[in-house]
C-alpha cells in the first residue's frame, strides 16, 4: 500500500464532534454503518466457540436433547404434566428450543463487555455491537436445533401447520428479549461484577416461570395476560404454537409479552447508552 | 481554520481520585454506603471539603492542520494517553470539547482484537475491522499485510502458537496498513526487533509523507524528532509548550537533563489549593496539595517535606508519621499558616516513606524535587540588601517613643 495512492477526499470527509456524555444519543446510522463489524464479532463468537469445545457441533444438540429426555422422563411420564395432546419429547424440544437459545444468549451478552475490555480500552466502535453479536451468534445454534426438531417431528409424523410461517416472527420476539434483557445485564455487569454470578440463578428461576416444563394453561385463563408480561412466556407458547399447530394459539399472554418486550428492550438501550459513555473508565 | 484536522477546544478529563479505572462489586457499594455516615463525621471533624477528583486534562486547546504530523511529548501520567483515548473515542471527557474532521484510526496498542485461537490470516481480518478497515479493503491489502508481518508460513496456525515477536509482527502489519485519514498512535513502534523497528519507523515515515494527519505519542525522543513536524509537549494535564520539534524536544529534554522532569515514583506533582504555585502574600494561609501514587498499601507511613533555596538550605521542613494509604491515587493537603519567607523560587522536596521514617529504618518509595518550583512574589518586606536580608520575609516597623530620639536621630535621617 502506499499512502500517497489514496489521496484525502475533502468532500468525503465526517466531521466528528467529541462531546461529554449527554442524554439518550443512540446512533441508528452509525450502527447501520458498522454491520460490517459486527459480522466479524459474531463470525469470531462463532469461530471460536466451535474450535474450543473437542466435539464442537454435537454439544449444540445434546443440550437442549438430554434436557428433553429428563423433563420427558420426570415431568412428563412421573408427574403426568398435561402437554397439549403433543407426544413429551416434541412437547418440551420444541420449549427447549428458544429456551436454549435465550439462556445462551443471555449469558454471552452479559459478559460480553466485559470480555472485551481491552479492546474496549483501545479502539472505539458503538459498545452496542457487542451485546448485539452475542445474542446474534447463537442463532446458528438454534438452526441446528431447529433440523433436530424436523427429524423429531418427521419421526413422531407430527405435521407443521401454516402457523409454521410464524417461527420467524417470535424468533425475533425471542432475539429482542434476548438483547433488552442483555442490555441491561452487560451494562450492570461492566460496573457491578456480581451479576456474572448472580446470572445461573436468575436463568434457572426464569425456566421455572416460563411455561417450558408445564403448558401455559395451568395459568388461570384471567391471570395468563399477567402471566405473559414475562415475555418467554410468550415465545415459548408462540413457538409450541406455530411448530406444532397444536394447542391454543397465545392470545393476550403474547400481546402483554411484545409489550414487555419493548419495554426492556428501550429500558435497556437507554441504561446501556448511559453506562457506555463511562465503561472504558470503569471495566 | 476550516483546515483544522483536529480542534481542540477547553478539553478536561477527570477521574475520581483513587477510583481510577477500577470497577465495582456490590460488597463495595454496600460497603461505602455504610461507611458514608461515618464519612460525614470524620468531614465535619477535619479534612472539610477534601477534593476527590483529579484532573487527567485540564483546559486543553490546541489545532492540528490537516496532514500534519504532531508529537506528544511529556513525562509518564502527564495526560497524553488520557488525550489520545479521548480523541479516539475510547473515553469522553468531562468538559470542552474537540473536532475531528476526516475518519480516525486509533492505535493504542499492538494487536488490539486478536483472539488467541484463531488463525493468522483470521486475525488478520478480526483485528483490521475492529480497528475500522472494511472487507474490502482488508481483501485487497492482505498480501501486503502478510508481506510486512513476514510470518506468511503460519498463516493458518492458531496465533496461540506464534512466539511473541510475531504477533506483534503481525499486529503492526495489520496497523500500518490502516488508511484513516487520521492517525492516533500511542508508543506503538517499541515493538519487535531492532530491524523490524527500522521497518516500522520508515513504514510510518511513508504515512506521514502521505499526506495523512498523524498525532503521535512517544517517549523515544528521537522517533519525533524524525517523525513529527510539531510537538505538543503535554505536562500535568495542560498543553505546557508546542512549537517545532527540534525546539520542543530539546526544551523537554533539557528539563529532563536538569532532573526537573523526573516526577517520582509517587509523586505526581503538586500544587496550592488556589491551583498555582505561587506564594503572593506572606501571612497567606497555604495548603500544599501533593498529588501521590502508591502502588502498594503505606502503612505507618511518614511524609517529609522540606522548602530549599537555590543554596539548597532548608529553610523549612515538616514530617508527618503514621501516615495510611490504599493502593491508589491520593491527594495530601499539608496546611501551613503562613510562608513569611523572602521572595525568589524555592524547591519542595518531598519524600514518602513506608513503615515508618527516615530513623526508623522505613522504606523510601519516593524523593520528589517538586515541579515546578516553589516561587514566592511577596513584595520584600525585610532588609534591601540581600547579605543581610535573612531568609524570612515579615516585616518590621520603626516606632521611636520622643524621649529617645536623641539615640535614633541618624536612622531617622536615612528613612
Amino acid at each position: 500500500m502506499s499512502a500517497a495512492s489514496h489521496p484525502i477526499s475533502h468532500a468525503a470527509a465526517q466531521t466528528v464532534r467529541i462531546v461529554p456524555p449527554r442524554g439518550f444519543d443512540l446512533d441508528l446510522a452509525e450502527l447501520w454503518a458498522e454491520r460490517e463489524l459486527l459480522y466479524f464479532f459474531v463470525w469470531r463468537d462463532i469461530k471460536v466457540r466451535y474450535k474450543q469445545t473437542a466435539i464442537g457441533a454435537v454439544w449444540v444438540v445434546l443440550q437442549p436433547f438430554l434436557t428433553m429426555v429428563v423433563f420427558s422422563i420426570f415431568f412428563g411420564k412421573l408427574a403426568k404434566l398435561p402437554s397439549n395432546g403433543l407426544p413429551y419429547p416434541i412437547f418440551y424440544y420444541c420449549a427447549l428450543l428458544p429456551w436454549t437459545y435465550f439462556a445462551g444468549a443471555l449469558q454471552n451478552a452479559t459478559n460480553t463487555v466485559v470480555e472485551h475490555q481491552r479492546v474496549i480500552t483501545k479502539v472505539y466502535f458503538p459498545r452496542l455491537l457487542l451485546p448485539l453479536s452475542s445474542v446474534l451468534s447463537g442463532l446458528l445454534d438454534f438452526g441446528i436445533g431447529l433440523i433436530v426438531l424436523m427429524a423429531m417431528m418427521l419421526y413422531y409424523r407430527i405435521g407443521a401447520g401454516p402457523a409454521f410461517l410464524l417461527v420467524p416472527a417470535f424468533l425475533l420476539l425471542a432475539i429482542l428479549t434476548a438483547l433488552g434483557v442483555g442490555l441491561w445485564l452487560a451494562a450492570l455487569n461492566a460496573i457491578y461484577r456480581d451479576v456474572r454470578y448472580a446470572l445461573p440463578f436468575l436463568v434457572q428461576f426464569w425456566l421455572f416461570a416460563s411455561p417450558v416444563a408445564y403448558p401455559s394453561t395451568l395459568v388461570p385463563e384471567k391471570w395468563r395476560w399477567l402471566y405473559g408480561l414475562n415475555p418467554m412466556a410468550g415465545v415459548v407458547e408462540g413457538f409450541r404454537w406455530a411448530l406444532t399447530g397444536r394447542g391454543p394459539a397465545p392470545g393476550p399472554m403474547l400481546f402483554a409479552s411484545v409489550g414487555a418486550v419493548l419495554v426492556l428492550l428501550v429500558g435497556g438501550l437507554l441504561y446501556f447508552q448511559k453506562v457506555e459513555g463511562t465503561i472504558a473508565d470503569v471495566v | 481554520m476550516s483546515d483544522a484536522a483536529i480542534q481542540v477546544e477547553n478539553l478536561g478529563k477527570r477521574y475520581r481520585i483513587g477510583q481510577r479505572e477500577r470497577y465495582l462489586t456490590l460488597r463495595d457499594v454496600l460497603a461505602n454506603a455504610l461507611k458514608a455516615p461515618l464519612r460525614l463525621f470524620e468531614r465535619r471533624a477535619g479534612d472539610a471539603g477534601r477534593p476527590s477528583h483529579i484532573w487527567a486534562l485540564k483546559d486543553v486547546n490546541f489545532d492540528v492542520r490537516e496532514g500534519e504530523v504532531v508529537g506528544l511529548i511529556g513525562r509518564n501520567g502527564a495526560g497524553k494517553t488520557t488525550l489520545l483515548k479521548i480523541l479516539a473515542r475510547v473515553t469522553k471527557p468531562t468538559s470542552g470539547s474537540a473536532e475531528i474532521r476526516g475518519r480516525v484510526g486509533s492505535l493504542l496498542e499492538v494487536g488490539t482484537g486478536f483472539h488467541p485461537e484463531l488463525t493468522g490470516r483470521e486475525n488478520v481480518y478480526l483485528s483490521g475491522a475492529i480497528l475500522g478497515m472494511r472487507k474490502k479493503a482488508i481483501d485487497r491489502l492482505f498480501d501486503a499485510i502478510v508481506a510486512f508481518s513476514e510470518v506468511e508460513q503460519f498463516l493458518d496456525t492458531p496465533l496461540k502458537h506464534y512466539s511473541t515477536g510475531m504477533q506483534m509482527r503481525l499486529a503492526f502489519a495489520v496497523a500500518a496498513h490502516l488508511e484513516p485519514e487520521i492517525l492516533l498512535i500511542d508508543e506503538v513502534l517499541a515493538v519487535g526487533d531492532i530491524e523490524f523497528q527500522r521497518k516500522c519507523l520508515s513504514k510510518m515515515g511513508d504515512v506521514a509523507r502521505g499526506g495523512r494527519t498523524i498525532l503521535f505519542v512517544s517517549h523515544q525522543m528521537n522517533q519525533i524528532r524524525r517523525l513529527c513536524q510539531r510537538v505538543f509537549w503535554i505536562d500535568h494535564g495542560q498543553v505546557r509548550a508546542s512549537g517545532p520539534a527540534g525546539e520542543i524536544v530539546g526544551a523537554y529534554e533539557a528539563a529532563q537533563m536538569a532532573g526537573e522532569e523526573t516526577s517520582g515514583r509517587c509523586f505526581l506533582r503538586w500544587d496550592f489549593a488556589d491551583g498555582g504555585n505561587t506564594v503572593r502574600h506572606h501571612l497567606q494561609e497555604l495548603t500544599v496539595r501533593l498529588h501521590v501514587q502508591v502502588s502498594e498499601p503505606v502503612f505507618q507511613g511518614h511524609l517529609g517535606l522540606a522548602v530549599q533555596n537555590d543554596a539548597n538550605f532548608t529553610v523549612v521542613g515538616w514530617g508527618f508519621d503514621g501516615l495510611q494509604l490504599p493502593p491508589g491515587v491520593h491527594e495530601l493537603h499539608v496546611q501551613i499558616p503562613m510562608l513569611p519567607i523572602r521572595p525568589g523560587a524555592y524547591t519542595l522536596l518531598c519524600s514518602l516513606f513506608n513503615r515508618g521514617n527516615n530513623l526508623t529504618g522505613g522504606h523510601l518509595l519516593d524523593l520528589w524535587h517538586a515541579v515546578p518550583a516553589l516561587v514566592v512574589e511577596t513584595p520584600p518586606l525585610s532588609h534591601p540588601q540581600d547579605q543581610w536580608a535573612g531568609v524570612l520575609n515579615i516585616p518590621a516597623q520603626l516606632r521611636i517613643p520622643e524621649a529617645q530620639a536623641v539615640h535614633t536621630g541618624q536612622l531617622e535621617e536615612n528613612s
